[in-house]
């Protein structure tokens, strides 16, 4: 029990999670002060911002609308994220779900690949030497660069778009995933020849778990640059999706309807983050990489 | 024939275009039942020799018979306990136990006889309270002790236990230097231990192997500790043939195998 209590601090990431009995009463106490120390900081930012906004574009000669008439000329948008008008015409909540709906796809395909590749080259000294160079070349490749040439190979914008996001988010994971393997300590090997573990029962018993960590780094920076590239593919490729709305709104100078849906790519990407964060904490259960 | 022999084992290693030999004509003949330990300073290559035993590492020259096989890799039947416990973080202590007696036992047991078995081994190391925690949620003595309990239940014909109580503090030490030898003394295990505490050595085992300085180090003398079993360590701070031992033992490390 006693080295239970003292490497709690270690293993427990936020003072949510805080084990132990008294966990409900005790956040029912801390639970306005916690509320203060976090959420008061940022919100009194977020206003002395919005004034100081407010007060450099509200002259005659701003090029730039202040928050309150973004507020009123997006007001409709917000009220009514599910419109459907047809074609391109619908709600920021549609735009928004095209848009995740892509990422979903290119984003699964890079992480099967990325972790199948990754453990190719942390396995194989041969497969590392001979792909290595080639990755560290490609992975320095802008994300729109390939979207030409995607267009040409797939004569289609959709699946283009998903190989854009593919492409962009499979590298940190490949790399985070081969040296997540390269790092399995030299004990759990022991442990896995001692035993006389076979190939699959290695990978399911030591390699997944021993590299998680490092594979959930990889993945996290994987889903940020991909909600990063799916942005910039659909200013090209037209269609529904936010990108594409963002384009459309700056051709018929809807300057209020960008900057609204900035804030809320901005919101979407946090989340995706957090949820990759959030299931990575969850499976690793916290344990650090070795 | 003896239950487990090592024949003129030699070990080099090359690094680069420098060849270093580490061991040389390494010969040891143990009984079933016994308890060898090897002492000696360090970097003198006791690890190796055990990791060769284990299989973990091949020699350059000369075979390891247990019984009447000769050792070519690792393999269950020379159960191995390590330094730093080597527990897989991710799984339960439970589980720990349980991966090795599945990949054992998997043909000839049951379910529930492979459940009841973990149990069992974990029981017998005093650790039955703690099946569910994590490794990162008990102590490093109780670590060292599902160590041993993995390694017990894989039903080993000889037990490998390489500096398993290095890393503890002296107290918790003594407490599970005491179980192994209850638990020897109930199973009759062969148990090779790696050691470099003259106390443990003397305390634990039968004979005790005495390796001199590398480069190309090797046995440099055995003393066979004539104490009845069970022992106590209280009895045993005042017993002439205990302090001889630890004489002996210290004198040969310190005296004519000093490290320079």
């Amino acid at each position: 029990m006693n080295a239970n209590v003292k490497i709690e601090p270690a293993v427990v990431a936020s003072p949510a999670a805080d084990a132990g009995p008294s966990r409900l009463s005790r956040l029912g106490t801390r639970l306005p002060q916690t509320l203060l120390q976090d959420l008061l900081p940022p919100l009194v930012i977020l206003l002395l911002l919005g004034l100081l906004w407010e007060m450099l574009c509200s002259g005659a000669g701003a090029s730039l609308p202040p928050p309150s008439q973004v507020l009123s000329e997006t007001w409709e948008l917000i009220i009514d994220p599910f419109y459907d008008n047809g074609g391109n015409d619908v709600g920021l909540a549609w735009q928004l779900l095209a848009s995740l709906q892509r990422v979903a796809v290119g984003y699964l395909l890079a992480v099967a690949a990325g972790v199948a590749l990754g453990v190719l080259i942390g396995q194989s000294n041969w497969a590392m030497r001979g792909l290595d160079p080639l990755f560290q070349v490609l992975r320095t490749v802008p994300p729109l660069a390939w979207l030409p040439l995607s267009l040409a190979g797939f004569q289609d914008s959709h699946p283009s778009a998903i190989f854009v996001i593919f492409i962009t988010a499979i590298w940190p994971i490949i790399i985070n995933t081969s040296v997540g393997i390269r790092n399995i300590p030299q004990d759990y090997r022991n442990v896995a020849q001692v035993l006389q573990l076979n190939a699959w029962e290695y990978f399911r018993t030591i390699m997944l778990p021993a590299a998680a960590p490092y594979i959930f780094t990889g993945l996290r920076i994987g889903v940020g640059l991909s909600w990063l590239a799916i942005i910039a593919a659909e200013m090209l490729i037209g269609g529904v999706g936010i990108g594409f709305f963002i384009w459309d709104a700056w051709n018929a100078s809807r300057i209020s309807d960008i900057i609204l849906a900035l804030v809320y790519i901005g919101i979407v990407g946090f989340c995706l983050d957090r949820l990759v964060a959030f299931v990575g904490q969850r499976i690793t259960r916290g344990i650090p990489a070795a | 024939m003896s239950y487990l022999s090592v024949e003129q084992l030699d070990m080099s290693f090359t690094r680069g275009k420098v060849a270093s030999q580490v061991l040389k004509g390494i010969n040891l003949r143990i009984d079933q039942g016994e308890f060898i330990s090897i002492i000696g300073h360090s970097g003198c290559g006791k690890s190796t020799v055990l990791n060769i035993i284990a299989g973990l590492l091949e020699p350059s020259l000369g075979v390891v018979i247990l019984d009447g096989k000769e050792v070519k890799g690792p393999g269950p039947d020379r159960g191995m306990v390590f330094q730093n416990h080597s527990l897989l973080p991710w799984l339960t202590v439970f589980e720990n136990v349980e991966v090795a007696v599945n990949k054992v036992f998997k043909g000839s047991m049951g379910r529930r006889e492979r459940r009841e078995w973990v149990e069992h081994n974990l029981k017998l190391v005093n650790m039955g309270h703690a099946l569910n925690k994590y490794p990162q949620e008990i102590s490093g003595g109780m670590k060292q002790r599902v160590g041993i309990a993995r390694a017990l239940a894989m039903k080993p014909k000889v037990l490998l236990l390489d500096e398993p109580f290095g890393a503890l503090d002296a107290l918790t030490r003594a407490h599970l230097q005491d179980e192994v030898m209850r638990i020897q003394k109930d199973l009759g295990n062969t148990m090779m231990m790696i050691t470099h505490d003259v106390d443990e050595a003397v305390l634990l085992s039968d004979r005790i192997v005495m390796m001199t300085n590398g480069p190309s180090a090797t046995i440099g003398e055995i003393l066979t500790v004539d104490l009845p079993r069970p022992r106590d360590r209280i009895a045993l701070a005042d017993d002439a043939e205990y302090n001889r031992c630890r004489r002996a033992v210290l004198s040969f490390l310190h005296d004519r195998h000093r490290l320079h």
